[in-house]
């Protein structure tokens, strides 16, 4: 039984290294580009089929983000970061659990190198995201509110406390770096461990409820990650009130 | 100096691994359970205000379940590493 908490690196690119979990996010992303790009052809104005689909997931997010933001116009500029965010990171757990992901690979010597492997099993897939979601609530809460004032909820000179307060922000704005990346991390690789664990114990029927979970977990981390990141911005947009 | 009497690396490796994650898990199982029962408690008194509850619980745990996860990453890399 092969556990390991680094991905396995499989190739490489000149000097870059190409680990599984690459692979299959590059396989997820372009089946997404290609899904998006080739049903999306036709629109119509009353969708059907595959428009009717990502309609309903589309417009499911958007109220959802809709109900967080209570505005609309900002929920428009900020909805297509927090959606991507999302149909990223699900669609990436929910294809780490196909059968294949983890048990088709190669023999290197004594080692078992898997082929693919879930992209968010692999922290730096996860750190990725949370580095690019960090400096976007920065971005948008600049365009929002300007430079000064956004700078001064970090650099604040208003008396002793003020200024200290503004510093643990500043610490914290990088705990949200960690938080993020570790939150979806831990989830993702502890559900690869305990799957192959229990299929390692009992390979029949046992894993089916191991699955289940798994497939709400990796939804709800998802959920977690996005909302997250748009309750963020909409605390980095609103200006501070006195 | 290798140590002649003790416990072994490997088998305090196993243990602090084991305990990484069972302290660790003690104090996030708390925050989730009184989170969840305040949460419930608030929907119960407001039930239209439910989505908002709901939404802010649900953010509340995310939170408090992060903490659950460092430890199990540490324990993880205790043990795989």
């Amino acid at each position: 039984m092969e556990i390991s908490l680094a991905a396995e690196q499989i190739g490489h690119l000149g000097p870059l290294p190409i680990t599984n979990s690459m692979l299959l996010s590059w396989i997820v992303s372009i089946g997404l580009i290609l899904a998006t790009t080739f049903s999306l052809r036709n629109l119509k104005s009353v969708p059907t089929g595959i428009q009717n689909f990502f309609e309903t997931i589309v417009e499911a997010l958007f109220n959802l983000a809709n109900s967080i933001l209570d505005d609309e116009k900002a929920t428009k500029k900020y909805f297509a970061l927090v959606a991507t965010i999302f149909i990223f990171i699900v669609t990436n757990n929910w294809i780490g659990l196909v059968p294949g992901v983890g048990s088709i690979g190669i023999h290197e010597g004594e080692k078992f190198v898997p082929l693919l492997r879930g992209a968010n099993a692999d922290l730096n897939t996860t750190l990725a995201l949370a580095v690019v979601a960090v400096i976007a609530i920065q971005i948008f809460g600049v365009a929002a509110i300007g430079t000064f004032k956004y700078a001064k909820k970090f650099i604040n000179f208003n008396g002793p406390i003020n200024f200290f307060i503004g510093i643990i922000e500043l610490i914290s704005e990088f705990a949200k770096m960690i938080s993020f990346s570790f939150r979806l991390f831990g989830n993702i690789f502890a559900g690869e461990v305990l799957l192959t664990i229990v299929a390692f114990l009992v390979p029949l029927i046992a894993p089916l409820p191991f699955f289940a979970l798994e497939l709400f977990v990796g939804a709800v981390q998802a959920l977690v990650f996005s909302m997250l990141v748009l309750v963020f911005i909409k605390m980095a947009i609103t200006e501070v009130s006195h | 100096m290798e140590p002649t009497t003790g416990l072994s690396p490997e088998v305090v490796k196993m243990i602090a691994a084991a305990a990484t994650i069972a302290i660790g898990a003690i104090g996030p199982a708390l925050a989730i359970g009184t989170i969840g029962s305040k949460g419930l408690e608030a929907i119960g008194r407001n039930p239209e205000a439910a989505g908002k509850v709901q939404t802010s619980m649900v953010l509340g745990l995310a939170f408090a379940e992060a903490i659950a996860i460092y430890a199990l990453v540490i324990a993880l890399i205790v043990k795989f590493v």
